[in-house]
């Protein structure tokens, strides 16, 4: 790992890193280590820095590296961690908050992660209702992973579990205006 | 017993077994359902990774329409309906501020009076395993299953208000009483990683086969679950699991409602076992045709 100046980074994150514990509700100098979030985490074993590495980053002030980390992304927001926290640290949320964070910043670790939650979110905004073949047909185009998951699509049809024509809300505007109004002056 | 009733997006499509065998049950249970008017997606994962007012203003919706219609409290299936649901529901009464914000972005008054009910709550707590007993006409045989919860019925306990979140019981009490054994289990809310298996499949493989492998070293002949999204991961994702993982995992997986209308006597046609992908109309026969008390 480089070398890196510990106090300059504390304070030129502490405003940046103050906002993202009042938006998440969570003091992270409430941790003390004690690795119980990494232990219990079901994705750890897949994140190159652990849940409790992250919010060590943080009390570091090294906001930066725990925004480009993969882990803000492949967290699954099981809540597994904030539960079992003996402080009552609300380590999902803060999970959370530093994703949107570093999407802000176009820091996005894992492209396939986002790009199908994106998806998600362009389908309910725009039908009201996510309609499964479709976002698995969007992502598999929009991914590059074109024949991903093709074997189950014979018996999704067979057995009656996959539609063609989307579900859709008939008031949809009103589901696109709740989207509009979340999400006004961002991307 | 009357409710309004939340599918969400998959119950007519990957959850169908799950809806169907609901409604199955629910008639015999004199549990009255009705659909709310014109619902939206409850924004499931995709909502709270994106916005906080989003993944709140998209399940209140829901609920503000299941008031307007006059309808009760609200039964939901789905896990992550449930919990989205839950979460918009207490953030409303926890603060009339917020319910307030939320009103103004639904663009409708939301009153968060009503009550959000998972159904594996509405079944196994408030029907209650008495009345379920009494509608078994075939029993399960000692047909070992795991009861596999999965992370949001019962995280984050605050909200879900459900059972213990470390070792939950509802699930297993039901299939007792359907006369399975439950099987005692590490994995039991243990994330499947929902989305991963698509957007990340080595991950989402890997997690979803310590949960089946978990459940067969422990001697689980089956898994019951009680999400449509944990359902499709356990059930669809074994072949390619096997293939790329090297294992030989073939364990039938069932919605715990499944069940619950298989041993109330309806055919697993009318179930719809057909629809699953690892076969589990062998294992249904091979079950009710258990002399009772004899090991299988």
């Amino acid at each position: 790992m480089e070398e890196m100046e510990l106090s300059g980074a504390a304070t030129a994150n502490k405003e940046a890193i103050k906002e993202v514990q009042e938006k998440a509700g969570v003091k992270i100098t409430d941790c003390y280590q004690c690795g119980k979030c990494s232990a219990g985490c079901p994705v750890a074993f897949a994140m190159d820095k652990t849940p409790r590495q992250i919010i060590r980053l943080l009390q570091l002030g090294m906001l930066d590296e725990a925004l480009k980390s993969k882990t803000i992304w492949l967290c699954a927001t099981c809540q597994m961690c904030s539960t079992r926290c003996p402080r009552d640290v609300d380590l999902a949320t803060l999970m959370e908050t530093l994703r949107q964070l570093a999407k802000k910043k176009g820091l996005v670790a894992e492209r396939n992660i986002n790009l199908f939650h994106d998806i998600f979110n362009f389908n309910v905004k725009t039908f009201g209702r996510s309609p499964e073949v479709l976002l698995s047909a969007l992502y598999n185009f929009g991914s590059g992973r074109i024949l991903q998951d093709m074997g189950s699509v014979p018996h999704l049809f067979l057995s009656g579990k996959a539609h063609v024509i989307p579900g859709r809300v008939k008031d949809r505007a009103a589901v696109k205006r709740i989207y509009e109004k979340c999400l006004e002056g961002r991307d | 017993m009357k409710y309004a009733y939340f599918p969400g997006c998959s119950l007519d499509s990957t959850g169908i077994e799950f809806g169907t065998s609901i409604k199955l049950v629910s008639k015999k249970l004199g549990i009255e359902l009705e659909e709310i008017p014109d619902w939206n997606c409850c924004g499931a994962s995709s909502a709270h990774l994106t916005d906080h007012m989003l993944s709140l203003a998209l399940p209140a919706r829901n609920l503000a329409l299941a008031e307007k219609a006059g309808l009760g409290d609200v039964a939901v299936p789905c896990a992550a309906c449930f919990i989205r649901s839950k979460a918009a529901s207490e953030a409303a009464k926890n603060s009339p501020e917020m319910k307030e914000k939320i009103s103004k972005i639904i663009e409708m008054d939301f009153k968060a009076e009503k009550e959000v009910i998972s159904f594996l709550d509405l079944l196994g707590k408030k029907v209650g395993l008495d009345k379920i007993k009494a509608q078994v006409t075939r029993p399960l045989n000692g047909l070992k299953v795991a009861s596999y919860y999965g992370c949001l019925l019962v995280r984050p306990p605050k909200i879900a208000k459900s059972d213990d979140n470390e070792d939950p019981m509802v699930m297993d009490n039901v299939i007792e009483a359907l006369g399975g054994e439950p099987v005692t289990w590490a994995y039991k809310t243990e994330c499947c990683g929902a989305g991963h298996v698509v957007a990340k499949p080595d991950v989402g493989r890997k997690m979803i086969h310590d949960i089946v492998h978990n459940a067969k070293i422990n001697g689980a002949e089956a898994i019951a679950t009680a999400c449509p999204l944990c359902m499709l991961n356990l059930d669809m994702r074994q072949k390619q699991i096997n293939a790329k993982m090297g294992t030989d995992l073939q364990i039938p997986i069932y919605y715990f409602s499944e069940l619950m209308a298989l041993t109330f006597g309806d055919s697993a046609k009318e179930v719809g076992l057909h629809r699953h992908f690892v076969p589990a109309e062998g294992q249904m026969e091979e079950v009710f045709g258990r002399a009772r008390g004899e090991e299988a």
